[in-house]
């Protein structure tokens, strides 16, 4: 047999583009290095400040605390809106219509001015007499406005994330479940919501990745303790705007990659028995095994005839 | 699975496992089921035959309530399906009373509804823990058994999409079996797989059938219903045209519809 060795066609388009794009990043380099404007060392100076190490501690308070805040009530907004009640499905409409429908710093400015609306929190019967009473100033602290705020206007978009998600199961599964005598609701946890999380992740990801940069809006409420404003006020004292920038820049490009080394695994959690599916099992039991005698393989599984022909 | 003796053919003094008598029901205006009366005892197989858009189907939904019947009523084991009657009225049963009924029954669906997030031995295990609160180990150590009966032990830890289409089916069959149900249900169980794959699952639904299963089965499988059925129903337009023992509808139908529909498929 003589092995096909034929003679590809060149594409010298391809090479001059190539040398363009290298020059251009040849001279973007060089421009970091020689230009002075940019000030490295106040960059080196300032990464490792404990200001801004601090400040990189409250924007991932921020963003784990609203994104988990988000994810609990999308998850109830996206039941609700597949409920047979008529009230829960227009309330979860109504509620991602609104949330989604304003700005999200308007949002945050309204939950820093929500003390002046309401300087005093009532515990009592509706209508009737009242037992406690709080200053809202002291509830609703300037992180609880930001957490509140970023996290329900997050719910909005990951309840049609969820929804999304929901909608893409097959409908026999829920049949089958069901047909199984499990109830509604668990057929929900077990059966239809890991399958929809294969759909959901991704997007959530993205959502996840998105807050992070959200959190630097909290300076409407004001919150004043995340990265960016940290950063901007070192900026703001030492008239170095340029190299602080850089430094925000650096950690939130950390912090994506670390998140998005977390969503690879979620995804790979989730996608299990669907996605990548090898013709192996993943693991055998002790029954399993000793049902075969050795752990099946990719040529007596695709092989039809051992596997289909007998009569059990 | 060794039971030979040929099930006894339903005896008329013994109250039938399925009683279904004056069903009717509508999807919105489009009246699929107009007044079926049918029963089913205990040990019997029962084979519906017809047309697609009979209503066939629709009929094996209803026994456990993934539809609702508009009319008339469905007794399994003398419990009326659905609702509790009181004071003359019917009453909806609560979500968990539902529950607690199709748990007596299993069923086994044309696309086979496998959960794809879990391995053949989860599958069959998820009802009788989730469910029963069986221990997992109990259920593990039936699943097997289950598993083993419809011969794919060695399938046990894969996936549903790692599997053809006959071994999902039969594994499907065995995740019906380990609620213990009282009665199965197959809607056109072979309907879709590939030729070649289609006598693995009817040869395990036969053995079901020798150890005296009650089944009420649809299907397209002319030969099925001639070996192994005790009845044979063909409908049509949402009524039962004609019913009786199969080997003699098959070989001698009454009805022009039935000999229609025969010549047809046979």
């Amino acid at each position: 047999m003589e092995l096909i060795n034929a003679v590809p066609v060149r594409h010298p388009g391809r090479w001059v583009g190539a040398a363009f794009i290298l020059l251009f990043v040849a001279l973007a380099a060089q421009s970091l290095v020689t230009n002075k404007n940019f000030h490295w060392e106040t960059v080196g100076k300032y990464l490792f400040d404990v200001l801004v190490l601090q400040s990189i501690g409250w924007t991932l308070l921020l963003t784990v605390t609203s994104m988990a805040l988000a994810i609990v009530l999308a998850i109830f907004l996206a039941f609700m809106r597949q409920s047979e009640n008529p009230l829960f499905r227009y309330i979860s409409w109504a509620w991602v219509w609104f949330f989604r429908g304003t700005p999200v710093y308007t949002q945050l400015v309204f939950w820093g001015l929500v003390s002046v609306l309401y300087p005093k929190i009532i515990i009592g019967v509706p209508f009737g007499p009242e037992w406690f009473s709080f200053d809202t100033e002291t509830i609703i602290t300037a992180l609880v406005a930001a957490i509140v705020g970023l996290g329900l206007n997050e719910s909005a978009y990951l309840a049609e994330i969820f929804r999304a998600g929901l909608k893409s199961v097959d409908n026999g599964q829920m049949e089958a479940a069901e047909a199984l005598g499990m109830r509604k609701s668990k057929v929900m946890w077990r059966i239809i919501l890991p399958q929809a999380m294969r759909v959901i992740v991704p997007p959530t990801g993205n959502e996840t990745i998105g807050m992070l940069k959200t959190t630097s809006l909290v300076l409407a409420i004001p919150f004043t303790l995340d990265l960016t404003f940290v950063t901007n006020t070192i900026a703001n004292r030492t008239y170095l705007p340029i190299p602080l920038l850089i430094v925000a820049a650096v950690w939130y490009l950390v912090i994506t990659s670390l998140l998005m080394v977390g969503q690879y695994f979620i995804e790979k959690h989730y996608g299990k028995g669907v996605d990548n599916v090898t013709m192996v099992p993943v693991k055998a039991t002790a029954a399993a095994q000793a049902a075969h005698a050795g752990p099946p393989t990719a040529g007596n599984i695709t092989a039809r005839d051992t596997t289909e022909g007998g009569t059990p | 699975m060794t039971g030979t003796a040929a099930h006894t053919i339903p005896d008329a003094s013994v109250k039938p496992m399925v009683n279904i008598a004056g069903v009717h029901k509508f999807f919105g205006d489009h009246h699929v089921l107009r007044g079926i009366d049918m029963t089913v005892a205990a040990g019997e197989v029962s084979v519906i035959i017809g047309p697609s858009g009979s209503g066939k189907s629709t009929l094996l939904r209803c026994i456990n309530l993934l539809e609702t019947i508009s009319a008339g009523r469905i007794h399994v084991h003398d419990e009326l399906i659905g609702y509790r009657e009181a004071h003359g009225k019917l009453h909806d049963l609560s979500s968990k009373q539902i529950a607690n009924q199709r748990r007596e029954i299993g069923m086994v669906f044309q696309r086979f509804n496998l959960f794809p997030h879990m391995t053949a031995l989860q599958n069959v295990i998820e009802a009788p823990t989730q469910v029963k609160h069986q221990s997992k180990a109990a259920a593990k150590l039936k699943a097997l058994e289950l598993l083993d009966m419809v011969g794919l032990s060695d399938r046990a830890d894969f996936y549903p999409a790692q599997l053809s289409g006959g071994q999902q089916q039969r594994v499907a069959i065995a995740r019906a079996l380990a609620m213990e149900p009282e009665l199965m249900l197959f809607d056109e169980p072979t309907s879709a797989l590939d030729p070649e794959l289609v006598g693995d699952v009817l040869e395990v639904m036969k053995d079901l059938a020798k150890s005296g299963m009650t089944m009420i089965v649809v299907t397209h499988e002319i030969g099925f219903a001639r070996e192994v059925g005790d009845t044979l129903t063909f409908m049509d337009g949402g009524v039962v045209v004609e019913s009786g023992n199969p080997r003699d509808i098959i070989a001698n139908p009454q009805h022009h519809r039935t000999k229609e529909f025969l010549s047809r498929v046979l």
